[in-house]
């Protein structure tokens, strides 16, 4: 195939007949080497299982909303008379995208060097994400007590509870991983210089965040 | 491992190994985060499920040899296909290329190891205790006996009632994280940690299949997966995704499945083009021909497999428009496909043929995977499906991609890489035996489906009526399986004789020319003494050829 570039060369791909191929000049030396430019590869990998995890809840939603659509037919509560954008609901949204902010300023406090700035603005991260989760559950008892909404009363049940509850399900898991990131802060073993483990749980934190913008875009305001 | 005997290049004395398990003990095995032991380990983890498998296939077909026998039972039947298909698909495909994978990824781009050995091991374990928990079903009073591909409602809890369904789900749900894992592994691999110079233009190209597998690993199986989880919240906790009675879909199910399903073969082949994309040109002392334009045909395949999905669902009565669409995008995804097969064609042409075993299975796999490609373009048309969908023709065509395609493919890559697994070499003549027993069985097993299909036959009856005419063609198949059976055992006794006794194989054994034949064979713990550094596609053509290396020719 280089043939075409190269017509007075042997062809690039067959084996020298013996003899044949030595250039009188001897070998020359190769073009050096530039460095690439990528990504760590811890990087990479959180981007991919971020990717992974986008796949899942785009099922999720898929479902939710193939079932929205037959939700007329359906056993009560509706959506409309189930969900409302109630003060909680739109406080505990505003905790979760408050705390993408949270989480950055902390990152950045940690790049420049200030561990008590860090720990700060990272405690805060987990307190708002702790003080969405309590909306949720308020929201949830609300919901299976007074409306008698459950997993098993309808379709629109189904397809709520598994969605929401698998986000929530992540939050917690980001809670998690954040307190344990905070508790190696405050013994100073995440620092400016080793921060990207707390970077990736950042990583994962703001896309937690994006996927609540997707969920309660699609429950909240097209779904109700 | 029984370590042969030291080839050419001494290793260092294993640093690692000084405060860990000592090396080659069973602790050793069970708690290495080394890439090479772990992909030794998936290896062996689907050749154990290949047996277990086949024995599967082997059941079924001994029932199917006579018309009205009653050789297994009728709900035994339902549950041997249920778990030969699961088994084949997720315990022995998928594991035996990441094993591969796992074992040449990181020595073909010149790296110490996967980029997360600790989650690499995660991935091993837990496709193996997936598979456990399928196979536990079994204990439990009776396999899930769904079909592989578990159409609802027979998942509901009013359809199977004991925990089988529970356990097979859950046992993909945990496989199928590994896999996950795998991918995310492969990726960061190799776009993080390739050998100075190695740009992504000059990996090998088994490499760039695996990333495009492991693309599709991640979008794929992630979609399955929350479809399990909602066939287990349906029957633990009264949900109603795939409850039609109250007003749950049967058919988005359908759509789930198939949007993992289908992407999942072309995670079963693509590794298997690059394995024979690497084999081909060594063996035929040639470069691979139209290297960019096979590695833009696999992001092709890897894009438009994304959207063929219900090509497998033209019966269940989707709109015309649907229809269309999937008929049309199947067939677009046969172009990438003739590139790939016409590129192998155009690297032989002119090149100094060997014939030894790699070269031997790979031409097995050209000649089965071109009819395989072909069924797959009748069974693309909706209505020659209308026609045939779920007779023994569909069998027949999938058997062809995946034994045709991706097993002898496959067995191309083990013949070609046991000698730097093992430093031994397999046995040319046991292999010749393997090949043509396998390559006679297989035809004789799965050609006379077509037929039988045309005639009618439905696929996953446990048995049929004397009078159909099918009999014929059902015992011929049977006795194809037959003679498939002692070319597997044939390749295990070759696999377990060669690798003390096999003739030692040296570094480079076939005169390749990638990265994984710089090193002893087996390789050190810690692969490459130095870091090389990569000029070209054929590092080792230029090391070889310094007054003629491949990169005065290569240009990005």
């Amino acid at each position: 195939m280089n043939e075409l570039t190269a017509p007075a060369a042997p062809p690039a791909g067959q084996e020298p007949a013996p003899g044949a191929g030595e250039t009188p000049s001897g070998p020359e030396a190769p073009p050096p080497i530039t460095p690439e430019k990528t990504l760590q590869p811890a990087q990479w990998g959180m981007i991919c299982f971020l990717a992974s995890e986008a796949a899942f809840f785009c099922t999720l939603i898929t479902a939710y909303l193939t079932f929205l659509g037959s939700a007329a037919a359906d056993a009560d509560p509706k959506p409309a008379d189930a969900l409302k954008l109630s003060l909680l609901v739109i406080a505990s949204t505003l905790c979760l995208l408050s705390s993408s902010f949270t989480v950055h300023k902390a990152e950045g406090a940690l790049r420049a060097g200030r561990q008590g700035g860090f720990c700060l603005w990272w405690g805060l991260t987990i307190l708002l994400g702790v003080i969405f989760l309590t909306g949720t559950g308020v929201e949830w008892r609300e919901l299976i007590v007074e409306k008698h909404l459950t997993i098993s009363r309808n379709l629109f049940g189904t397809s709520y509870y598994t969605l929401v509850g698998f986000h929530a399900l992540h939050v917690t898991g980001g809670v998690i991983a954040m307190s344990v990131v905070l508790g190696m802060g405050l013994r100073n073993e995440v620092t400016a210089k080793n921060h990207l483990g707390a970077e990736m749980v950042a990583w994962y934190w703001h896309f937690v965040d994006g996927v609540w913008v997707v969920v309660f875009t699609v429950v909240y305001l097209v779904g109700s | 491992m029984a370590v042969a005997e030291q080839t050419t290049s001494e290793p260092k004395p294993d640093a690692a190994a000084e405060h860990g398990p000592e090396p080659g003990s069973l602790l050793d095995w069970l708690t290495t985060v080394d890439h090479k032991k772990l992909g030794l380990l998936y290896i062996f983890l689907s050749l154990f499920f290949l047996v277990v498998g086949g024995i599967e296939a082997l059941l079924m077909r001994w029932q199917l040899m006579w018309p009205d026998y009653d050789f297994v039972t009728r709900d035994r039947f339902n549950a041997l296909f249920t778990m030969h298909g699961t088994t084949m698909v997720f315990f022995v495909g998928m594991p035996i290329l990441i094993g591969l994978g796992n074992y040449f990824v990181p020595l073909m781009i010149g790296a110490r190891d996967m980029a997360f050995p600790r989650l690499n091991a995660f991935g091993l374990w837990a496709t193996l205790f997936g598979g456990f928990l399928v196979y536990f079903s079994f204990a439990t009073g009776g396999a899930p006996a769904l079909g592989w591909f578990a159409y609802a409602p027979l998942t509901e809890k009013t359809f199977s009632r004991g925990p089988a369904t529970d356990l097979w789900a859950l046992g993909l749900i945990v496989s199928g994280a590994g896999t996950i894992a795998g991918g995310v592994n492969f990726i960061a691999t190799i776009l993080g940690m390739r050998a100075p110079g190695m740009t992504l233009f000059k990996v090998p190209f088994f490499v760039w299949t695996m990333l495009w597998t492991s693309f599709l690993i991640l979008v794929a199986i992630p979609p399955l997966t929350a479809g399990l989880i909602m066939i287990l919240l349906d029957r633990n906790l009264g949900a109603h995704f795939f409850d039609a009675q109250n007003g749950g879909s049967a058919i988005m199910w359908q759509h789930m499945f198939w949007f993992f399903g289908h992407p999942e073969v072309y995670i079963l082949i693509l590794p298997v083009f690059g394995m024979v994309s690497e084999i081909i040109p060594v063996f035929s002392r040639k470069v691979l021909f139209g290297y960019e334009f096979m590695a833009a045909a696999t992001m092709g395949i890897a894009f438009v497999s994304l959207g063929v999905w219900a090509h497998h669902m033209f019966t269940v009565g989707m709109t015309r428009t649907q229809d269309l669409f999937f008929v049309a995008s199947t067939l677009i995804i046969s172009i990438p496909t003739g590139i790939k097969f016409f590129n192998w064609l155009a690297t032989m042409y002119g090149g100094r043929l060997r014939f030894e075993s790699p070269m031997l299975f790979c031409f097995g796999f050209l000649s089965m995977f071109l009819i395989g490609g072909l069924t797959g373009i009748m069974l693309a048309a909706a209505p020659f499906t209308f026609q045939l969908s779920d007779t023994y023709f569909v069998v027949a065509h999938f058997h062809w991609v995946l034994i045709g395609g991706t097993l002898f493919g496959t067995f191309a890559g083990i013949y070609y890489w046991y000698p730097k697994m093992t430093g031994r070499m397999l046995d040319e003549r046991l292999a010749k035996w393997q090949f043509w027993l396998l390559y006679i069985g297989f035809m004789l097993t799965f050609g006379p489906m077509h037929i039988s299909g045309m005639l009618g036959m439905a696929r996953r009856i446990y048995t049929y009526e004397a009078d159909r005419g099918w009999m014929f063609w059902n015992q011929l198949t049977t006795v194809g399986a037959l003679i498939q059976a002692p070319s597997f055992a044939i390749f295990i006794w070759n696999v377990i004789v060669s690798w003390r006794k096999g003739k030692p194989a040296g570094d480079n054994p076939w005169d390749a020319w990638t990265l994984e034949w710089a090193t002893a064979s087996p390789p050190p713990s810690y692969n490459f003494e130095e870091v090389p550094v990569v000029h070209s596609r054929r590092p080792l053509w230029d090391l070889k050829h310094p007054d003629d290396p491949d990169w005065k020719y290569e240009h990005e």
